[in-house]
Parts: structure tokens; C-alpha cells; sequence
């Protein structure tokens, strides 16, 4: 589904994605794990088609990120960092406003759309608020009913459970993983018990460079008995 | 298209959905009145039912109004992230930058539109010619639209909306001071007669004073949809950078 070769990118004299490739198949919920700055946010720009990529291309479900940005888009539900949102708008009309873009233009199509939406992220006693008045727990619910919205075959989440407190993580986590049954998933995270818990594949990027690329159990069988903490650390050292 | 009408409707609703809208509709019509009336104006001394008074300040109004509306189009969208929001949604640069020049443009239309009064009380007051009452309109909204051009550009070159405001201030201020008669004077003292007018030409005024006089010349219409067209392509040239 998704098919990312050789992207490249660089700010200023900084390479801050050197040449990472990966494949997601449909099913799979693949972690994006990195130090702070490694390039995990900027990998992801770029194959949701915010970032152009200096050299190399990402394809999602065959669709060509620079050929043709819109269709690339069309398939994509992508959760951005911090889950921006117009802060003036309540939740519905934001939602809303979300499926009309997506292009449920007859109000029915769209309104049985921000229904499932809300329903799925447990949003509906907020749907009246402004955003800009939400938790953020809430704000980050918002950004999740976005992206679910026209039920994509993609989904490109960005710390998807930062700031929640545990028992929303733990909300957020089991409903991605009912979600990745019929979709690909890529998600990043600093928490690797989270990788553990719900992750299909694990890719760990440092300065750049994709460092390993494996299933969690293959991961923590590189060091027997190591937690995984301690193979993110030994992967990662050189990147300070 | 249709992406543009769902950008252009939740934009244009976003200025009421904040006291901003109604703050700078008072303001823009309270400062706008109070200048013609006013003894620089003379819309009473001249004792001729025509609005020249009213629009003859409009130039000068729409420099300091327009960035204010302007300066926010594209930088409080980069500002608070909602920029990577709208564009890994499926819509393309240019849809989003009309939709969001379209819904300020409409603003500003509704601003000018709201000055009925004035029309009216010159209708009451005499016999004044409604053409040019007309003509005037379509000159302030199609001057608006050129303002609101400029401003949406400079405020795609920012995140921060008070820099953004400051230099739509300083590149309109000299759009409009290339035709303002002091200036074109001064000019004619020292250029050619044929340097100083294509100098002008550059102009708001130049373009705007003969619609408020009645006369709808190709060439300024012109002017004012070249400017929108010219100054959105860079807009979008600026913003996939």
C-alpha cells in the first residue's frame, strides 16, 4: 500500500532524511521510532505530500506523491503533530467542514460521515465546543476524527497518543488496532512500549537512516534478555 | 471547484465567527463617514447630491484596512499548523489560495456594499446620477480585490501577522502613492510628461478616480483583475516553495 524509495531531504546543510525507503503492506501497523529530530515528521510530510522530497518518491496504493499529490492525498488520513485545527470552529462544524474538502458534498453523505467519526473517537458530548475550549485529549480526538473521516486505506499518524493520559492511550491504541485489519498504518511514537503493544513492524530511523527494520520479536531477539529501551539506545548513540 | 466553495464558505463564515468581523465593520464605515463629512471632505459644503466626497477616500482607507484584513489569510494558517492541515487535505495550492482570496474579497465587497446609507441620503438629499453611484460601487470592490491581492501574498511570506500587516502597509502605500497628485506633480517637474504617467499608471488612484467620475475604462478594469491574477499566481508560487 505504501511505498516509499530513496527520500531525500535537506535543510540547509543538514540532511534531515538521507535516502529512507520501507514498504507498508495492507494489515500492518508499522512504528516509526527515532530520537527527537531524527527525521520521522519530516519522512512523513513528505510521503503525505506536504513536504516536496529533494531526491526519491513515495507511492500509496500505486498513486505517485509527486506525480499527483491530490490523488496521494485523497487516500491518505493524516494526523500532523499536535492535531492542528481552526481553534474558532466547533468540532462539528470543523468535522464538517473536513468532509465537504473531502468531497461529501450532499449534506447527508457528509453529516452520516462526521457521525461515524465521531462516534468512532468518542467525541459526541464535545461536538458543540469550540475547539480552541477542548482538553488536549480532546484536541487530539479532533485531529483522530479528521483523519478517520472518509475511512481511508491509509493512515499516517503523528505521536497520535502524545499528551493523552493512560487510559485514552490505551482508548487511542485499541482502536487503531481494530482499524489496521483492512488498512496500512504508519504511526510514530517515542513510547516503545507502544510499539510492543500494538505495532505489526518496527523501523527505527537515526540522523536520517533507516537503522533497523524488523518485527518487534526480531528486534528484541537482537539482545536476549535486553529490554527494548536498550536496543533503541545502542541503535541510536550516534545520533546526539 | 467545489473545493474552493467548502474553503471559500468556512473562511468567509470565520471572520463572524470572531468579534473581528463586526469591530472592523463599525470601524471601517464610522471612519469612512466621519472623513467625508469632515471639513477635508466637504460632503456637505459642496451641496452636489454625488458620493465623490464619500469614495474620494477610499484609496487612502483601504491602505490601512485591507492589510488588516488581509494579514491574517495566510498566516495565522501557518502560525497555528492548520497550513499542514489544508494541504494534506485533497486540495490543490491554487484552489485554497482563491477560495481564501475569494472569501476576503467578499468580506471587504460586503464593508463597501454596507455604506447603502450613504446612496440613499444623497437620493434623498437631491438628484444625483445613479450610474455613476453604480460605477463608483464596482471601482471600490474591484480596488478592494487589488488591495486584498497584495496583502494575501505578503501574508503567505510570514507566520507572523504583524509583519505581514507592515509590509501589505508599505507596498500599498507605494501603489498608491505613484498616483497621488502631489506626487505625480513633483514627478512631472523633473520627468517627461510620458515617464511620469506611466509611472502613475501603476497606481490604485489612477485607476479608481475615473469610475468614481463615471467613466468604466477597459484599461482599468483591467488594471485591477491583472493585479488580483498577477499577485495570486505569485501567492501560490510563494506558498509551494
Amino acid at each position: 500500500m505504501i511505498d516509499v524509495k530513496g527520500l531525500v531531504k535537506s535543510y540547509g546543510p543538514k540532511r534531515a532524511v538521507d535516502g529512507v525507503s520501507f514498504t507498508v503492506k495492507r494489515g500492518e501497523i508499522l512504528g516509526f521510532l527515532g530520537p527527537n529530530g531524527a527525521g520521522k515528521s519530516t519522512t512523513m510530510k513528505m510521503i503525505t505530500g506536504y513536504v516536496r522530497p529533494d531526491e526519491g518518491t513515495a507511492r500509496v496504493d500505486g498513486v505517485d506523491v509527486q506525480e499527483d499529490p491530490v490523488g496521494v492525498k485523497r487516500r491518505i488520513g493524516y494526523l500532523p503533530e499536535n492535531a492542528p485545527a481552526y481553534p474558532e470552529m466547533t468540532v462539528q462544524e470543523f468535522l464538517r467542514f473536513i468532509a465537504e474538502v473531502r468531497g461529501y458534498s450532499d449534506p447527508k453523505a457528509r453529516d452520516s460521515q462526521v457521525e461515524r467519526a465521531i462516534a468512532l473517537t468518542h467525541l459526541s458530548s464535545a461536538r458543540g465546543q469550540t475547539i480552541e475550549t477542548l482538553s488536549k485529549g480532546y484536541k487530539q480526538r479532533v485531529g483522530f476524527a479528521q483523519a478517520l473521516l472518509h475511512d481511508p486505506a491509509v493512515l499516517i499518524l503523528d505521536e497520535p497518543t502524545d499528551g493523552l493520559d493512560p487510559n485514552q492511550k490505551n482508548e487511542v491504541r485499541s482502536l487503531i488496532k481494530s482499524m489496521a485489519v483492512e488498512k496500512a498504518v504508519i504511526l510514530s511514537t517515542h513510547i516503545l512500549e507502544e510499539v510492543e503493544a500494538i505495532c505489526t513492524r518496527v523501523i527505527i530511523i537515526s540522523r536520517g537512516r533507516v537503522v533497523a527494520d524488523e518485527s518487534p520479536a526480531a528486534l528484541l531477539a537482537r539482545k536476549p534478555g535486553a529490554r527494548m529501551d536498550e536496543i533503541f539506545r545502542s541503535l541510536t548513540d550516534t545520533d546526539v | 471547484m467545489k473545493q474552493v466553495k467548502s474553503i471559500f464558505k468556512r473562511e468567509f463564515a470565520g471572520y463572524f465567527r470572531t468579534p473581528v468581523a463586526y469591530v472592523f465593520l463599525v470601524a471601517f464605515l464610522m471612519i469612512s463617514v466621519a472623513l467625508s463629512y469632515s471639513r477635508f471632505g466637504g460632503f456637505f459644503k459642496a451641496g452636489i447630491a454625488s458620493l465623490d466626497a464619500y469614495f474620494g477616500f477610499f484609496p487612502w482607507l483601504f491602505l490601512f484596512i485591507v492589510p488588516a484584513v488581509g494579514m491574517r489569510l495566510w498566516s495565522e494558517e501557518k502560525r497555528s499548523g492548520t497550513a499542514e492541515l489544508l494541504f494534506t487535505l485533497p486540495v490543490t495550492t491554487l484552489e485554497a489560495v482563491v477560495g481564501k482570496f475569494l472569501a476576503g474579497w467578499a468580506f471587504l465587497a460586503l464593508a463597501v456594499l454596507l455604506s447603502f446609507p450613504m446612496a440613499l441620503t444623497i437620493g434623498y438629499l437631491g438628484s444625483p446620477d445613479w450610474g455613476v453611484v453604480g460605477t463608483s460601487y464596482l471601482g471600490a470592490i474591484l480596488m478592494a480585490g487589488g488591495f486584498l491581492g497584495v496583502c494575501s501574498l505578503t501574508s503567505a511570506l510570514t507566520k507572523n501577522q504583524v509583519v505581514s500587516f507592515v509590509i501589505s502597509l508599505c507596498v500599498c502605500a507605494v501603489l498608491v502613492f505613484l498616483g497621488y497628485s502631489g506626487f505625480t506633480s513633483f514627478l512631472e517637474g523633473f520627468l517627461p510628461v510620458g515617464v511620469s504617467d506611466a509611472v502613475s499608471n501603476f497606481s490604485f488612484i489612477t485607476h479608481f478616480n475615473p469610475m468614481v467620475r463615471g467613466i468604466v475604462d477597459l484599461k482599468d478594469v483591467a488594471f485591477f483583475v491583472s493585479l488580483i491574477g498577477f499577485t495570486l499566481f505569485l501567492n501560490v508560487v510563494a506558498l509551494e516553495r
